[in-house]
């Protein structure tokens, strides 16, 4: 029995143009503001700055009672937008959606938390927000407080407590609440592994008690434990659903096709500035299986190609590597060289089984003399590790940021005789 | 289980049920309330003291500006500190609310990206500060009215309806802005502005008698803030006090109608905050 089923699902945004050219004045707002008021046109063609952005199109799935639903796609594919238009935050476009039962969506921990109320208000007002009725945040209180572990805290302002506690106790009121359907967004990027393990744990009974599930999640490890089916999402579109070992597959084909090579083939237009200018910046993976996709075990080539446009200047390169959320993991760098006018060329090799499962941002400085920055590439690629893992049964994120092999062995170095 | 819960998303969709979803989620009406309230003197020194001391502090300064310096006299037979007070009181609680409900939305962003809920649950629940505020007001005029040994008219059983006047075109005011404050910012530069050259449209530091068979005197009457003013005073300070009850048709007209205006608006829009918020 279908418990949601959408039919022809889009989502339009207009993204405005209109600011480029100076901030507007107040005439400008009071007359665009009068339009608006006085136009029954929806759809102003006037405006030609205006552009338009579908974020969802011609969406149609249904999803049975008890079906435990991934959700896959790159970031901007539209996964948040129908997560958004099924908890009615944002309404379709077009198309129309029926869910039959109760629905509670996840899309952040601790949704409306007041820093400056305590612990045990909070769970009130979360729950509220949430859609529980306060006869129900009572009767499962005891349950949350001991889910979150923050028994000594209920009475101290949310805004002292540290961010593991605040995301524990923003998912254990979420945990509780009893809906027929449960829409999780992403949570378990956040807190630690134990919490994470838990969070596993709680989704999984959810699952196994016969509700619906649907799950958004970078983690395709976690999405492989839990979920039976999977959506595949690509600029807005649902391009692919089935079977969920079969969709991450497919997923994980495509995600390593991603553009991991910059080129500017024209000097004058390429970054940089009257000294340098870079040509190319590219990676090249080892791929260790037919599925060309990156995983922890992928040992990673970065090529950066530059125009030295300086005659005998002394060069070196300096590259950092950041986790997505900013936190630099390490910074190398070459020797310095005394390059003549021309091309320039710097590898960089990052072994396999190094880095961690995520995303990350590499970032790169051509340095002068050793000590002057010449140009420095933010942000200049952008690219996935996938999760891997053998003979484990566990299927939490793998904490750190890196994951290195290292010589670790266990023994026994006493045998007891029994007599 | 399931078909009590069925609902159907589409565009404009949500119209339906819209009323019938607000009366469901009116425990969350009351716990953002509580909120707003508990929130209020969070961290401060003199708590709700404060909100004893704001009123008694702009009167006094109020008294001394306009009936000392100004010399604006009072009604005949009305204490001049008592007619500000009064006026001020009513005043406050509309200007407070009307702020109130301006800003909801954008205070509650968090909420309106995250979670649905009818969105009018929002100024609605925002109005409990205010009308907090009212209450304490009020006890200071009544303590007050004993200093000045001036005694309290029966006409003090019309008062809730000036009350629920004042509720309704801050709402109407307020819905409004709150819509605007969305999309543009500069609304939240504009309200305290708003709210400062307000003070002097309405008579709250001089009667209305001042107005009277000046060439401006009919668009003054179309304030229905004046219409209330007045008339809270005299549901107060009795007969004396300058109420023209022929104004209350077009208080009240005026009022509900702008009320129900934005709240049309409000709901044509509420559907797209998220995407502008």
């Amino acid at each position: 029995m279908p418990v949601i089923v959408a039919e022809n699902i889009s989502k339009k945004y207009i993204i405005d143009h209109q600011r480029k050219s100076g901030s507007p004045s107040l005439r400008d707002i009071v007359s665009e503001k009068v339009d608006k008021l006085f136009s029954r046109k929806q759809d102003n063609s006037d405006f030609a700055e205006k552009e338009e952005f579908w974020a969802l199109r011609d969406v149609n799935f249904s999803i049975d009672q008890g079906d435990r639903i991934g959700i896959v796609g790159h970031n901007g594919a539209g996964k948040s937008t129908l997560l958004k238009i099924l908890s009615r935050i944002t309404e379709p476009t077009t198309g129309q959606i029926k869910i039959d039962g109760r629905i509670a969506s996840l899309l952040e921990v601790g949704t409306g938390f007041h820093p400056e109320l305590t612990g045990r208000e909070n769970i009130f007002l979360n729950g509220a927000i949430l859609g529980m009725a306060k006869s129900e945040i009572r009767q499962s209180f005891d349950a949350i407080v001991d889910f979150a572990g923050v028994e000594k805290f209920l009475d101290t302002p949310v805004k002292r407590y540290s961010s593991g506690m605040y995301v524990r106790l923003g998912f254990a009121i979420a945990a509780h609440l009893n809906p027929e359907i449960l829409i999780v967004d992403e949570v378990l990027a956040v807190g630690d592994t134990e919490f994470q393990k838990k969070c596993l744990g709680k989704m999984r009974d959810v699952s196994e008690s016969g509700r619906t599930l649907l799950f958004v999640s970078h983690n395709l490890t976690a999405i492989q434990a839990l979920c039976n089916k999977s959506f595949y999402f690509e600029k807005g579109m649902l391009i692919d659903q089935g079977e969920t070992t079969h969709i991450v597959t497919n997923y994980l084909s495509k995600v390593s096709h991603k553009s991991l090579e910059k080129h500017w083939d024209n000097i004058e237009s390429a970054p940089g500035n009257d000294q340098v200018r870079v040509k190319r910046f590219k990676l090249f993976p080892e791929y260790q299986d037919d599925l060309n996709h990156i995983d922890v075990r992928t040992p990673i080539n970065f090529q950066f190609e530059f125009w030295n446009l300086v005659e005998g200047a002394s060069l070196n390169l300096s590259m950092h590597l950041y986790t997505f959320t900013g936190e630099c993991i390490f910074n190398v760098g070459t020797q310095a060289e005394t390059f003549s006018k021309g091309l320039v060329s710097g590898v960089c090799e990052i072994p396999g089984h190094f880095l961690n499962d995520g995303s990350y941002v590499v970032s790169m400085m051509i340095v002068k003399d050793t000590s002057t920055v010449l140009y420095n590439m933010e942000e200049a690629l952008i690219f996935d590790i996938e999760d891997y893992r053998e003979n484990v049964t566990w299927y939490g994120k793998w904490p750190g940021y890196i994951r290195p092999q290292l010589n670790f062995s266990i023994r026994q170095t006493e045998h007891v005789v029994n007599d | 289980m399931a078909s009590q819960h069925s609902i159907t998303i589409k565009a404009g969709g949500s119209e339906k049920d819209y009323w019938k979803d607000l009366w469901l989620n009116r425990q969350l009406l009351w716990i953002l309330s509580k909120r707003d309230i508990s929130v209020r003197y969070k961290q401060t020194l003199l708590g709700v003291a404060w909100s004893v001391l704001r009123p008694i502090m702009t009167m006094t300064v109020m008294v001394f500006v306009f009936s000392y310096l100004a010399k604006i006299k009072s009604d005949p037979g009305v204490p001049y500190p008592l007619m500000v007070l009064s006026g001020l009181t009513i005043w406050t609680f509309f200007a407070n609310t009307f702020t109130q409900i301006s800003n909801s939305i954008l205070i509650n962003s968090n909420l309106v990206s995250k979670v649905y809920f009818p969105r009018l649950l929002m100024p609605l629940s925002s109005i409990a500060v205010g009308f907090v505020d009212f209450m304490i007001a009020f006890g200071i005029f009544l303590v007050m009215t004993i200093f000045f040994k001036h005694p309290i008219s029966w006409n003090i059983i019309f008062l809730p309806c000036f009350i629920l006047l004042t509720f309704i075109t801050s709402l109407g005011f307020g819905l409004f802005f709150a819509v605007l404050n969305v999309r543009f910012r500069d609304i939240g530069q504009l309200i305290p502005f708003l709210v400062q050259v307000g003070m002097y449209a309405v008579p709250v530091a001089y009667s209305s008698t001042l107005a009277k068979g000046t060439w401006f005197e009919k668009y003054y009457n179309l304030n229905p803030l004046v219409g209330i003013i007045d008339g809270f005073r005299w549901c107060l300070l009795g007969d004396k006090a300058y109420f023209n009850p022929q104004s209350l048709y077009s208080t009240t007209i005026i009022s509900f109608v702008i009320m129900i205006l934005s709240l049309i608006y409000f709901r044509k829009k509420e559907k797209t905050f998220v995407d502008h918020i």
